[in-house]
């Protein structure tokens, strides 16, 4: 059982929960939004400025986790880049019938391609689920952090949040 | 022999901020390291910063000492590189190596920014070619471009071990384990997740038994600890890897305010012995300011703007400020300062920088 992210480096479901970070199922049911996976008081807050739609706030103290307000996310995806953290992803869950798309940050070579199958890991590196590439970001302002979207078997977009790096098992 | 009007010691985060803030102020700056490029560590930082977006917060570290570099140019800063301090003497007299010989340099304010160097562990196999500290395999890859290995075991969780651990595979070696004494991650959970993502088991309560290796690392023994930190007979296991990289934290560097005869006090939350400061960033000796690391341990963040501070305290000292001026000015470095001390992680070394401040007014002249 996953104690918490001092313990093992990964968030628990209960932390995720109860951060004002994640999403309600109810929104995550309507369309593309942004999932922060952000659970400790640390002193940061570029996220707060970087989305266009004023939908996440961290406020006085910096400490303060970062607030999503899920009703003003429009699922853009501008945030996750802007993260140091590289805790901000983006869900879309009811993509299709069958699929979903995650979308996360992503700072080692190779990139991808898009279109290539690639095998999905979860917040341990695990293997979940193969892939299908659907984008690679990587614009200047992205300051060589890649965003990249996999699209996946829906029943998995609780789980996938990077791809497994090549030559690992 | 030559004369400056303020020397600063080292060319790292803090002093490149204090020289920024004497020359804004219309000093005359002598900046002094002992490497053959300024920066210290900041070029070693390719990860981007947290902190507070007004204060460069998502920039990567390296883009920071750009941007102080180009500072410390326009307003015209004097850098004397290659040139290792090795003594501070009566009178400020600042003696150092130039090109294998010694050179003599008298200022009216010194501002020792040296920074702090990495702690040691001892254990068998420690001397096999390939145990290194995590700086300098950081050092390695992002500054000279050499993989120090191609299997790597992280000794320690703090921010150190999780971003070097980070970098290394970005490098293109693979992290084989993170292990910590501790039974918790000492650093960020940030930056924790992002090495588990890409398949990094974290031991926590686990520490290496030995290295194995004849004339270079061939594999580490781990093993668990139980809660009195004593191994836990059975729960060895052999990783198979090529390099051991050590960050069990730092210590301050601080001969050079020994030799000077700063008084001194020892904060454990902080690394260790650090000379005692005010406010000001003054230690005992009126003429002597420090900041940074040497000051106690903390971050690149807190680094450099405790050289803003030594750096516009000094400027006061020197006339170039009137007192107004200087207290609006520090007002505000120290209203950014607090905020990168709050938190879970920062309350502890705002705590201990408070009370070392608080007892070292009553040592101060």
């Amino acid at each position: 059982m996953n104690k918490g992210v001092r313990y093992t480096g990964m968030p628990s479901l209960e932390e995720l929960q109860n951060s004002p970070g994640t999403p309600s199922l109810e929104r995550i049911e309507k369309g593309s939004v942004a999932f922060i996976e952000c659970v400790q008081d640390i002193p940061c807050n570029p996220c707060e400025k970087a989305c266009p739609f004023g939908a996440i706030t961290v406020g006085n103290p910096i400490t303060n986790l970062p607030s999503l307000d899920e009703e003003k996310c429009t699922g853009c995806g501008v945030c996750i880049a802007k993260c140091p953290g590289l805790a901000i992803f983006r869900i879309h869950k009811n993509y299709t019938d069958d699929t979903a798309l995650v979308e996360f940050p992503y700072e080692y070579y190779p990139l991808p391609q898009k279109g290539e199958e690639v095998p999905c890991g979860d917040r341990a590196g695990e293997f979940v689920t193969m892939g299908k590439v659907s984008s690679v970001k990587n614009p200047k302002a992205y300051d060589g952090t890649s965003v990249i979207t996999v699209e996946i078997p829906k029943e998995f977009y609780k789980d996938v949040r990077t791809i497994c790096r090549k030559g690992m098992k | 022999m030559k004369k400056t009007q303020t020397a600063i010691i080292g060319a790292g985060p803090a002093g490149l901020a204090a020289a920024i803030e004497v020359a804004k102020a219309g000093g005359k700056v002598t900046l002094i390291d002992e490497n053959g490029r300024p920066g210290g560590q900041l070029f070693k930082q390719i990860h981007k910063f947290f902190g507070s977006r007004e204060h460069r917060a998502g920039t990567r570290g390296f883009n920071i000492g750009q941007q102080l570099l180009k500072e410390t140019e326009d307003l015209g800063v004097e850098v004397l590189l290659d040139s290792p301090v090795y003594g501070l003497f009566p009178d400020n007299i600042i003696s150092y190596l130039h090109q294998g010989k010694e050179q003599g340099l008298q200022a009216e304010k010194i501002i020792i920014a040296t920074g702090a160097t990495e702690n040691p562990l001892a254990f068998p196999g420690i001397t096999l070619p390939g145990v290194m500290g995590a700086g300098a395999a950081q050092t390695m890859i992002n500054v000279n471009r050499v993989l120090p290995g191609k299997k790597i075991l992280m000794i320690g969780s703090g921010n150190v071990g999780l971003i070097v651990s980070y970098q290394l595979m970005q490098a293109g070696a693979e992290v084989v384990a993170l292990i910590e004494g501790a039974p918790q991650i000492g650093g960020y959970g940030v930056h924790a997740a992002k090495i588990r993502r890409a398949g990094v088991p974290i031991y926590v309560s686990h520490t290496v038994k030995k290295v194995i290796g004849s004339n270079e690392v061939e594999g580490a023994e781990i093993v668990a600890l139980d809660n009195k930190w004593q191994m836990i007979p059975g729960t060895e296991q052999v990783l198979d890897v090529d390099t051991v990289c050590i960050a069990v934290g730092l210590t301050p560097l601080t001969e050079l305010a020994w030799m000077m005869g700063c008084e001194f006090t020892f904060v454990p939350t902080l690394g260790g012995h650090v000379p005692k400061h005010n406010r000001d960033m003054q230690t005992t000796l009126s003429d002597v300011y420090i900041a940074g690391d040497i000051s106690g341990v903390e971050e690149a963040s807190t680094a450099m703007e405790e050289g803003r501070l030594a750096g516009i305290a000094c400027s006061e000292s020197l006339g170039l400020y009137s007192p107004e001026k200087a207290a609006e000015l520090k007002r505000d470095v120290w209203n950014r300062m607090d905020t990168l001390r709050t938190g879970s992680f920062g309350e502890k070394r705002r705590d201990a920088k408070e009370s070392l401040i608080k007892q070292s007014i009553g040592g101060l002249a």
